[in-house]
């Protein structure tokens, strides 16, 4: 029965089957906000559904050799560790098995950017490695920031534990650490204002400037997939808790969870539609100055309070 | 599989992503195909989007009668383009070299270079047209997949409007649409 929910977790809710639509719904919303902001009609529901399809079916250019071998390999290791954040997400709790917990969590979470950040290099591709270069000093910035946060509610809770930090009472101090973590959110998903990595028309298209057919396709999909374990931590972490006895109360958990997330990609994808690119100086600048100290407020608070209790 | 060969089908109809090349035009059809995408035309209910990088394109929208310095060029671009693909030819300058006919500086039209699948006449076109033009060359990817694999013959030979006429509403492969 474990090994059962277990896999259910993975493959259904909130694992696959949920998750890849999921991730073509919210690449549609990232893209009807910008419409709607610009006062388009914007691209049919459809539309994520399509592009993957049609990129599944083109042809890519010859990859010669263990080079071309890693290049193909980063979109799919992308996939794979994006997916398996999104089924870890304590939205139902488990009845015990494998749980995971926030740290590997975390990493899941940051082997997309890892992946884009190699891939770049690995396409030999002046763009790519400008692309590369310029995530990895966004990455920097945004991760001590992301972690701090991240580590603050934990410490808080006394918990690493997934469904311990899914269940815990709301308070100030975790407040402040779930708006950092909506702060870091639009640079960990590339979206304005920090699109550097990937910056359409000025350096190409970045990391992915090599990237044809269904590898590009990959790197989509991983997008919308790091659309939907991002959306979902935080909807995890801000959710009230149900108490799930029956399938009545999963229903509820999973719609509220649904609904949260929903609307933090609308949240993202306005502030994404309503700015500009920022300039990769200011964008450090502005993690390292204006939202550090917040984060270092967090942490030290939740450290002290642990202290004090 | 005759059903992904449907699918396969309507996804090149609704998802055409195009890389803009300029062989040497005066701008004004590259800012109608800008204007193309503007919230007046919003050709993205189309699926169009614009890439910046010829491998991510399905379809290559070429501007300007190809100058020599460009000929090169168009041709890379046009190999970088991941197939299944087509070319839709932006204006009178690609489709006859326009008023620069017989310029020492050029060695266009551009069907010298590159198989073109649509024509969009005009000094320049309007977004329409050329909206009009991009779902057309869709359209004929969209068929290839139906009726012919594409590992063949790349492009059928489009009939080409005749030197010195910019308006060819008879011609098959024109987009018809008003100027």
């Amino acid at each position: 029965m474990n090994l059962l929910t277990a896999l259910a977790r993975m493959l259904i809710f909130p694992g696959l089957l949920f998750a890849v639509p999921a991730a073509w719904f919210f690449l549609w919303i990232e893209r009807m906000a910008v419409a709607r902001m610009q006062q388009r009609v914007g691209p049919p529901f459809m539309q994520p559904f399509w592009d993957f399809v049609k990129l599944l079916g083109k042809s890519t250019p010859p990859r010669p050799g263990i080079a071309g071998f890693i290049l193909r390999a980063w979109p799919l290791i992308a996939v794979s560790s994006a997916a398996g954040a999104v089924g870890l997400l304590p939205v139902l709790p488990s009845s015990g098995g494998f749980e995971g917990d926030l740290i590997l969590l975390l990493a899941l979470l940051e082997l997309p950017s890892i992946c884009i950040i190699a891939a770049g290099f690995s396409s030999r591709s002046l763009f790519g490695e400008i692309g590369s270069a310029r995530e990895a000093a966004l990455s920097v910035s945004y991760n001590i920031v992301f972690l701090l946060a991240i580590v603050s509610i934990a410490a808080s809770q006394h918990t690493f534990r997934l469904e311990a930090l899914a269940a815990m009472h709301p308070s100030f101090l975790t407040a402040l650490g779930i708006a950092a973590i909506l702060v870091c959110l639009p640079a960990k998903l590339h979206i304005n204002p920090f699109s550097l990595p990937n910056a359409e028309q000025e350096i190409y298209a970045g990391p992915m400037t090599e990237y044809a057919g269904p590898e590009l396709a990959m790197w989509e999909l991983a997008h919308g997939l790091e659309w939907v374990a991002g959306t979902g931590l935080v909807a995890t972490l801000v959710a009230p808790h149900i108490a799930i006895s029956s399938w009545m109360g999963a229903w509820l958990a999973g719609c509220i969870f649904v609904a949260l997330a929903f609307g933090i990609v609308l949240l993202l994808s306005v502030l994404a539609a309503a700015t500009a690119r920022l300039a990769i100086d200011s964008s450090v600048r502005f993690y390292w100055q204006a939202t550090l100290i917040f984060a270092i407020l967090a942490i030290s608070s939740a450290l002290f309070m642990r202290f004090r209790s | 599989m005759k059903f992904f060969k449907r699918l396969m089908c309507t996804a090149r109809r609704k998802s055409p992503w195009l890389f803009h090349m300029n062989s040497g035009s005066c701008n004004g059809c590259d800012i109608e195909i800008v204007a193309a995408l503007s919230p007046r035309y919003d050709a993205e209910q189309l699926g169009v989007r614009l890439e910046g990088s010829p491998r991510h394109a399905d379809i290559l929208v070429v501007t300007g009668p190809v100058t020599q310095k460009a000929a090169g060029a168009v041709k890379t671009v046009y190999d970088q383009v991941c197939g299944p693909k087509a070319v839709v030819a932006i204006g009178s300058c690609p489709a006859t070299t326009n008023v620069f006919i017989d310029s020492r500086t050029l060695v266009g039209p551009l069907d010298k270079h590159l198989p073109v699948d649509v024509y969009v006449p005009g000094c320049p076109p309007r977004p329409d047209a050329i909206i009009a033009g991009v779902a057309k060359a869709a359209a004929i990817l969209a068929d290839r997949e139906l009726n012919g694999p594409d590992a063949g013959p790349a492009t059928p030979a489009a009939p080409r409007p005749p030197l010195g006429m910019t308006d060819e509403k008879g011609s098959p492969d024109v987009a018809e649409v008003r100027q």
